[in-house]
């Protein structure tokens, strides 16, 4: 891509406040071509100006790597480090990244930012299933992709339960890091026709299916502890 | 902190009130500890919070391996008017580690009492409700026992990636 730079100053000095004579030319022209004026070579000339074409996929996925809408959900310190991102310095805003979404059914991106225990892991994998596809995940951190210095018992890397698309190292990563490993990931999704995880990573064919009577709602669930509409373990 | 004569004092008085109870003092570092006996620790614990000692501090459990009886708990007391400080530590083994419940005298033991059980399988008999408080419930083990592994996954790395499961791209 050619980058133009030029050095800012009023954009028309003999007439200030007004826009370039060019941009009034064109302004014209849109005018006329709208109105069945423009015909023959003039009509030629203003479609070639004016249209880009593209294919459908390439289209979808520029626009949802710019504008992905990063979970809200913090696991440990990697959390503070993943806030500052949003803020004046790092400013993902830039890339369209900044809208933090409180909801997985808004969501299309989940930055596991901290440790996973064991306990913990299958709220995540819940949420990750909440999400509309498409959907990415990016594990930020040393706990999250290696257990760093919690390797123990009460630990899981995010690998063994979710798919994920990024890995940033680090103990925190540092939040140039982080938007190391978003600037990656967009590259990746440019280049991905939008498919879900289960097609991204060869998966289709391995979901999980509720035992008969389960998914129904005949049988009671055996996670389910509480009887339908007893709120009391809530 | 009651020093080391005051400790003694107070271990003779809770010896008269049950001969059996105190098995031992320790006073190291300017800290008093009282060794009771696991079935008189309610008894202990309650003569000592008519003495003053009317806030449980900390409640946890230790892992004194390879000595035997390997597990402990400790309770550690304070007298927020003299602002005095004691522990009460018993000794339990093993193979059945059966401790009374303090959540009679301290409500508040109810908790760590469950965090003692959760990590080092310590039973609190009377305890009105004995859960895993920090583990998963179908966590098997007790995890801060010294003869428990410490654990952990094989990591993946991308010299090891082709042993993992599924394909990675």
């Amino acid at each position: 891509m050619e980058v133009k730079r030029e050095v800012l100053g009023p954009a028309h000095p003999e007439q200030p406040g007004q826009a370039p004579a060019d941009f009034r030319a064109r302004q014209l022209l849109a005018r006329d071509m709208l109105r069945g004026d423009l015909e023959g070579e003039a009509l030629e000339r203003f479609v070639e100006q004016s249209i880009m074409t593209t294919t459908l996929e390439k289209a979808v996925s520029w626009s949802q790597g710019n504008s992905l809408y990063p979970m809200t959900f913090g696991l440990a310190c990697c959390a503070i480090e993943m806030m500052s991102i949003v803020g004046a310095r790092m400013d993902i805003a830039r890339f369209g990244w900044e809208a933090f979404r409180a909801s997985p059914r808004q969501a299309d991106l989940l930055i596991l930012s901290g440790r996973v225990s064991v306990k913990m892991a299958p709220v995540i994998r819940r949420i990750y299933d909440q999400m509309l596809e498409p959907r990415w995940a990016i594990s930020m951190g040393a706990c999250c992709s290696s257990m760093g210095v919690f390797n123990n018992y009460a630990l899981v890397p995010s690998d063994k339960f979710m798919p994920i698309d990024v890995h940033v190292p680090g103990c925190p990563p540092r939040p140039e890091a982080l938007m190391h490993g978003i600037l990656r990931l967009r590259s990746k999704i440019h280049g991905h026709s939008p498919d879900g995880w289960r097609e991204r990573y060869d998966a289709v064919g391995t979901e999980e299916v509720l035992p008969a009577g389960e998914a129904d709602g005949t049988r009671e669930a055996a996670i389910n502890i509480f009887p339908g509409g007893d709120t009391a373990g809530a | 902190m009651p020093d080391a004569t005051g400790l003694e004092l107070t271990a003779h008085e809770l010896r008269d009130h049950s001969a059996e109870s105190i098995l031992g003092t320790d006073f190291q570092r300017g800290r008093a500890v009282l060794l009771a006996a696991p079935d008189h620790i309610t008894d202990v614990l309650a003569a000592l919070m008519g003495k003053g000692y009317t806030f449980l501090a900390s409640l946890h459990g230790v892992d004194y391996y390879p000595e035997e009886p390997r597990l402990g708990v400790l309770y550690e007391l304070l007298d927020m008017h003299e602002v005095d400080r004691i522990t009460v530590k018993i000794r339990v083994g093993i193979d059945d580690p059966r401790v009374p419940t303090a959540t009679g005298l301290f409500p508040g033991a109810e908790f760590p009492e469950r965090e003692v059980y959760d990590m080092f399988g310590v039973v609190f008999d009377g305890h009105p409700d004995l859960r895993r408080i920090l583990m998963p419930e179908d966590f098997e083990g007790f995890p801060q026992r010294r003869d428990f592994p410490v654990g952990g996954e094989p990591v993946l790395f991308t010299f090891n990636e082709e042993q993992s499961y599924g394909k990675w791209q």
